[in-house]
């Protein structure tokens, strides 16, 4: 089961990051990552992190990436057109996140008998429900960050009404 | 069934329950429509559809077939696989959330829960999860129909959708609190100690965040008195202006699967679920059948009255303009949403 | 059924989404599109946060993918407040074109 999970959905998410370069369109771009994101979410799910799943599919799904559609609804933009920078960018890039991805993954699976294995739905320490784990831990030991956080959004929305503001 | 392995069982009845489910609610958004516009129809001094079967009740079945045969036209300048694909998000976002609902007590056969989909411990947020992807099929089919009319509609939509989400969310947070759980099954467990006074509407003094709930619902389902998306007057048909034959049918069937979801929802948060009104006043009557599919019948009744109300509404007010939407949206629901928070943790945390 | 799924290949998983977000990042010319591939690469760093408190049967992990997805949210919000006032003043989405400090 979990195998299967694991090998459907990352295949999406890969198909869907994949997609997400090769496309020029920016909808196009932004609907691959949102397949990227739902898959996630289901492999969030499957390590046995809930909350984190359904957070995933609300925030980022549901909120962030409509934003991305929005705008790009908004502002019409169209497909993008190579430049010179981009040529560059392309000697650049594909090396470089070619020699990023084998470094990590060298790392990775030459760790991997002390990584361990996963189980599906996993246990934490206790026998409670993740959400009221994440909670209890949140709203204790970790006050203070989150009330920065709420400080951050709140700056977060100032800063872009005045950005975003027609100059009268 | 006793060759089959549990999880063979298991995986049987869910399909079962699955196709059984889809089936009632499809008859039931069909139903819906004409129940609309029959009531609409009186309401306004006039029958409503009455030729086709006794009462007109075989209506629903002539427009789906008048929907199958017509021509499904594609605009030439449409995105072709974003055309296609937006009606079957908007159909499929609003019948996967009938997943978690429970639409009676917790009847056990083989182990499945014959009543409730899928029982998750995070129900409630999968419900709010999916409503917020179904943006996704009323926004890709403004933009890719590439008519002005259709993508002022999806653009309006949108930005509501999103801004009433926020209030609809809050809304619900005291129920949450008050249950201490996000499984729909333990929400409606909750209430079901003395019937209606436990509702959480009465006995919960929830009653502010329902009110919120129900305006940020009919904002969320593009319905009167919130239906600028589709404004006939000012839009043509908005979103699906350029949509025809079948996958029109799909928005339009999105549209009252939405109205039930969000009904079944407010059902089980606000007034109970499947618990009758009366409590244990009534003593229990009639063999374990009776009392199985007794839950049911409170459930669909409720359901009903809040598809009545949702008609009534339409019948009776006229449409806001867009910018009192938002300033109602952002100005009022959410403060109050918030401070309907504040009160319930207050209240409880000062119980105990 | 209870085939188990060794936590590296979850990494493997993540390095392969952040390297395309890296690739995104650098060939894409769209502002938008270059802002996805910053998405992209949190999701995948997001996924190793996930994975890891699943291996140490800690819930921190989980703690910090929230506090993640919320500073992407401030994030996304002020990103498109200048990208609009951008396109205000320029017309454009190119980020090649976007070069007023430089000349």
């Amino acid at each position: 089961m979990q195998l299967a999970l694991f090998i459907i959905f990352g295949a999406l998410a890969v198909a869907g990051a994949l997609n997400l370069l090769l496309q020029r369109h920016p909808i196009n771009s932004a609907l691959s990552l949102v397949v990227v994101m739902m898959s996630l979410a289901v492999l969030y799910w499957s390590l046995g992190a809930e909350f984190l799943a359904a957070a995933q599919v609300i925030v980022y799904s549901g909120a962030i990436m409509v934003l991305f559609v929005f705008v790009i609804m908004l502002l019409n933009a169209g497909e993008e057109e190579h430049t010179t920078g981009s040529r560059a960018a392309y000697i650049v890039g594909f090396p470089g996140a070619a020699a990023i991805f084998c470094i990590l993954s060298f790392v990775f699976l030459s760790e991997r008998k002390a990584l361990g294995l996963t189980n599906l739905g996993g246990q934490l320490n206790s026998g409670l429900s993740n959400i009221a784990e994440i909670s209890t831990v949140l709203f204790t030991r970790l006050l203070l960050p989150f009330e920065v956080t709420s400080v951050l959004i709140l700056v977060a929305i100032l800063g872009a009404v005045v950005l975003a503001r027609k100059e009268q | 069934m006793s060759h089959l392995s549990p999880f063979q069982t298991f995986l049987l009845l869910s399909i079962l329950k699955i196709v059984v489910v889809l089936v009632i609610t499809l008859t039931a958004v069909a139903y819906t429509v004409l129940l609309e516009r029959k009531v609409l129809g009186r309401m306004q001094n006039r029958w409503g559809p009455s030729r086709v079967g006794p009462f007109g009740l075989l209506q629903p079945l002539a427009d789906g077939i008048k929907l199958f045969l017509k021509e499904d036209l594609m605009p030439m300048a449409a995105q072709r696989p974003l055309f296609i694909i937006a009606p079957i998000i908007a159909l499929a976002c609003s019948l996967i959330s009938i997943a978690v609902v429970p639409f009676g007590a917790v009847q056990r056969v083989k182990g499945v829960d014959i009543f409730n989909v899928a029982d998750l411990n995070i129900g409630l947020l999968v419900i709010l999860g999916i409503t917020s992807i179904g943006v996704y099929g009323i926004a890709l089919s403004g933009w890719s129909s590439n008519n002005k009319f259709a993508l002022l509609g999806s653009l309006r939509a949108t930005s509501q959708m999103i801004s009433y989400e926020l209030a609809l969310g809050l809304s619900l947070v005291g129920v949450v609190l008050r249950a201490q759980s996000l499984s729909l099954r333990d929400i409606v467990n909750s209430q079901a100690a003395h019937g209606a006074l436990s509702w959480n509407i009465f006995g919960g003094f929830q009653f502010v965040a329902f009110f919120i709930y129900l305006m940020a619902a009919y904002a969320e389902t593009n319905r009167s008195p919130f239906d600028l998306p589709e404004a006939e007057s000012e839009l043509v048909a908005g979103y699906h202006t350029e949509y025809s034959s079948m996958k029109f049918a799909m928005f339009f069937m999105a549209e009252y699967a939405n109205m039930i979801t969000v009904s079944c929802v407010a059902t089980l948060l606000f007034f109970g679920g499947p618990s009758s009104p009366f409590g244990h006043l009534i003593p229990d009557f009639g063999g374990p059948i009776v009392q199985a599919i007794l839950p049911i019948g409170w459930f669909v009744l409720k359901v009903l009255a809040f598809l009545l109300l949702y008609i009534w509404v339409r019948g009776t007010l006229p449409r806001f303009r867009y910018d009192q939407l938002m300033s109602f949206g952002w100005k009022v629901l959410l403060p109050i949403a918030m401070v309907n928070i504040i009160v319930t943790s207050l209240i409880l945390a000062l119980r105990g | 059924m209870s085939a188990e799924v060794p936590v590296a290949y979850y990494l493997v998983l993540a390095a392969i989404l952040f390297s395309v977000g890296v690739a995104a990042f650098l060939i894409k010319r769209n502002v938008i599109t270059i802002f996805m591939s910053i998405e992209l690469m949190l999701n995948a760093v997001n996924l190793t946060f996930v994975a890891f408190s699943h291996m140490w049967h800690q819930i921190q992990g989980q703690i910090f993918v929230f506090f993640v997805m919320v500073v992407a949210a401030a994030e996304a919000a002020v990103g498109f407040a200048i990208i609009i006032a951008i396109f205000r003043t320029r017309q454009t989405l190119n980020v090649d074109q976007i070069n007023l400090m430089k000349s």
